[in-house]
């Protein structure tokens, strides 16, 4: 029996085992979403096609899964762009699916048309513009398969309306046929052996893990690798969860906004162990600077980032899971004929760092953002919570102050720096943990940029809670002009216009509180967090607290300024 | 430092701006770009000069090899392999030079393809060396119009021999 291209899509949908799709429909997409109405797939109807791209990245990045958004053609599309680009950088797999005009028009300037695959081209793992209906299921099979794989990534799928309509012989294939792409997984033995013999040998060697932990889910052998091997980590912002950051060997976040001790051990390691991460410029600084002298060994899935920016002597393409698991083997057999360097020396130099510049904030009159992120972190410690964030000063306090212990519990958007992300991306986290509790940390501007999805929120009683940690500015572009600016604060001040969160809340019929002095910040939280069903929290915060230590962007890593040099 | 990679590539719709657009992207200069079908109807080959320092050519590789369409890249070095470049000139040519430049196009083994009351059009194919050697030699009688394919290449013999 014939079926039509957009029934033969939601039907390899459920094959993907797409539970559901994040969308807004239009002219170009009416065939699918009625394909849609009599599929199980659940589609939530999103308030701006942004915010289904950044909902789809939330949910992928929570469950691990490859999330899915949809969109029409045109404006539709176009919209979706930023959350792509976002799920591009951080290497986030998703499936965006969008209408395009009917095929006779294309290329025509036709109404609602524009050239997404093109516009995509830079910002995608992959992409498709499908004109014969006949091959929309291996494209699809193809799709999940690019997007979930290797180095994961956003794949589109454009869909011109009458290729949606044309009827075919459906058959989900059974295998993909990529004869261009064959990711490596594990690593070359040789290499993995000879970083086994230098790993032993290093007296003050430091582990740097980032994103590539997480997506590979390699966060238990990470653990017993980096305790095997006596080494402390340190971990990106992607990389944040992948290493208990309460643990004895966690030297918390790097870079710009990085713990001292971190980016201090970094200074004078003498063998670098990066696993999954890419010595993005936010990390490193001043490049020449960064862990000069050490030995680099890299081990990534994507043999593109290494030796990218930072030489590596011994290059690992594989998945993270697979090369430290092998790791674990060799060093352990290498550890019966010979002995693990002593390390005792390294330890207790970064001992004195932590003790003597532990991450610090004075409290003041008025409440201190990282206040807020400290009695969040000690009211849900203890209980399965997710936490999303804003970009900007409100993610890099819940980077420094919010303690980690477990993968794909932070969910922020770090190569791209996407304001904005922190509310969709909790919406798709909701969805795909629905017991979690679900912590939106975002700041005044960033929540301003995707408000319209409270609707979203609302509509669907997700029980998130959103803590705006409201200083009327533009925060981090704030500090930036303070400290490089000569405080010529320029277009950063959002306090007029802003709206009162509490009454927005209340006209999405969310309950909306509000905190002005430090006593209040922990009963209010408790109240939200008890409170069943979605709470805005308006935390009115000191306007002008910066965020510190910081590292002076061209500065090597060790320069920092602030936080208790 | 000039690099020949040679492509191969699905030979699929938006192939050619998948690579374009990566050279675009991360600022690598391409100095000439040839695109044809090869024995097999679905790959395309397409032979890539640039010019850049070891440690970008491995990027341009690593990235190359990360498009989806992309099956073989070879970096062919101009040792082991024949490389051909087709230039075609149109030149001023009036009765009074008209057996001058007859003579160079014998020399170089160059074809003319076309007379015109006072032009010649005259192909030639070779090395880029020669190819430019040509131009030089033809540019005092005034060379009109020009167009050179850009190189391709193969490996010389089998891989291994």
């Amino acid at each position: 029996m014939k079926i039509t291209a957009a029934q033969a899509l939601i039907k390899s949908l459920e094959k993907e085992g797409v539970e559901i799709i994040f969308g807004y429909p239009g002219g170009a997409t009416l065939p699918i979403y009625d394909a849609l109405y009599d599929s199980k797939v659940k589609h939530i109807l999103v308030r701006h096609e942004q915010c289904a791209a950044h909902a789809a990245d939330g949910y992928a990045r929570v469950t691990g899964k490859v999330g899915v958004c949809m969109a029409t053609s045109g404006p539709g599309a176009t919209n979706l762009v930023t959350g792509i680009a976002n799920a591009y950088m951080d290497s986030i797999p998703i499936v965006a699916i969008t209408g395009q005009v009917p095929t006779a028009v294309i290329g025509t300037d036709a109404f609602q048309e524009a050239d997404i695959t093109g516009i995509t081209l830079p910002v995608v793992k992959h992409n498709y513009l499908v004109k014969d209906a006949k091959e929309l299921p291996a494209v699809i099979k193809e799709a999940f398969h690019i997007a979930g794989t290797g180095r994961q990534g956003p794949v589109l799928i454009d869909i011109p309306r009458d290729v949606s309509q044309t009827l075919i012989d459906y058959k989900y294939p059974e295998q993909v046929n990529l004869p261009g792409y064959k990711p490596t997984y594990r690593g070359h033995a040789k290499q993995i052996n000879q970083a086994a013999y230098e790993i032993i040998q290093a007296k003050k060697s430091v582990i740097y893990a980032g994103g590539g932990i997480i997506s590979s889910n390699a966060a238990e052998e990470l653990k017993e690798f980096a305790e095997l091997i006596e080494a402390p980590v340190t971990t990106t912002l992607m990389g944040k969860g992948a290493f208990p950051e309460t643990h004895r060997l966690s030297l918390g976040m790097l870079g710009m906004h990085g713990t001292r001790y971190a980016n201090y051990a970094m200074s004078e390691v003498d063998l670098l162990i990066a696993v999954g991460a890419r010595f993005d410029d936010r990390v490193t600084g001043k490049l020449s600077e960064f862990a000069k002298g050490a030995r680099v060994i890299h081990i990534d899935v994507d043999p593109a980032e290494i030796s990218k920016n930072v030489k590596a002597h011994i290059p690992i393409v594989g998945d993270a899971k697979a090369v430290l698991h092998s790791l674990i083997g060799v060093i352990k057999k290498l550890l019966e004929k010979e002995k693990m360097s002593d390390k005792k020396e390294w330890h207790k130099k970064i001992e004195g760092w932590k003790k003597e510049y532990p991450l610090s904030y004075e409290q003041g009159e008025a409440i201190k953002p990282e206040f807020i992120v400290e009695q969040i972190y000690e009211l849900t410690k203890d209980r399965e919570t997710i936490i999303t964030t804003g970009v900007g000063q409100n993610q890099m306090w819940t980077a420094q102050y919010y303690k980690f212990t477990k993968p794909r519990t932070l969910v922020s958007s770090g190569g791209l720096g996407t304001m904005g992300f922190g509310l969709p991306s909790a919406i798709g986290a909701q969805f795909g943990c629905p017991n979690a509790l679900v912590f939106d940390i975002d700041g005044d501007g960033s929540l301003q940029m995707v408000s319209q999805d409270l609707a979203t929120v609302a509509y669907n009683k997700l029980p998130i809670k959103i803590a705006i940690l409201n200083n009327g500015y533009l925060g981090m572009v704030r500090q930036w002009q303070e400290l490089f600016y000569k405080r010529r604060y320029c277009q950063v001040d959002l306090a007029i216009g802003t709206p009162d969160f509490v009454k927005l809340a209340d006209a999405y019929g969310i309950k909306g509180l509000r905190a002005c002095r430090p006593n209040e910040v922990k009963s209010t939280l408790k109240e939200a967090i008890e409170t069943p069903g979605p709470v805005l929290i308006d935390f009115l915060v000191e306007r002008e607290e910066n965020v510190y230590p910081m590292v002076a962007p061209g500065a090597p890593i060790s320069q920092m300024m602030g936080g208790g040099e | 430092m000039k690099h020949t990679l040679s492509v191969l590539v699905e030979n699929k719709p938006g192939v050619l701006a998948r690579v374009s657009g990566l050279f675009r992207r991360r600022g690598f200069n391409i100095d000439s770009l040839a695109v044809g079908p090869t024995e097999n109807p679905n790959v395309s080959r397409m032979t890539i000069i640039i010019d850049a320092a070891e440690h970008p050519l491995e990027q341009v590789e690593k990235q190359l090899h990360k498009l989806i369409n992309v099956l073989k890249i070879s970096d062919l070095k101009p040792e082991e392999s024949v490389e051909r470049e087709l230039t075609l000139f149109k030149v001023d040519a009036p009765a009074a030079t008209r057996a001058q430049i007859m003579e160079i196009v014998d020399i170089f083994r160059a074809n003319i393809v076309d007379v015109g009351k006072t032009t010649l059009t005259i192909e030639a194919t070779g090395s880029p060396d020669k190819l430019s050697a040509l131009e030089d030699l033809l540019r005092p009688y005034g060379i009109l119009e020009l167009a050179r394919t850009g190189k391709i290449a193969l490996q010389r013999g089998l891989k291994g021999e």
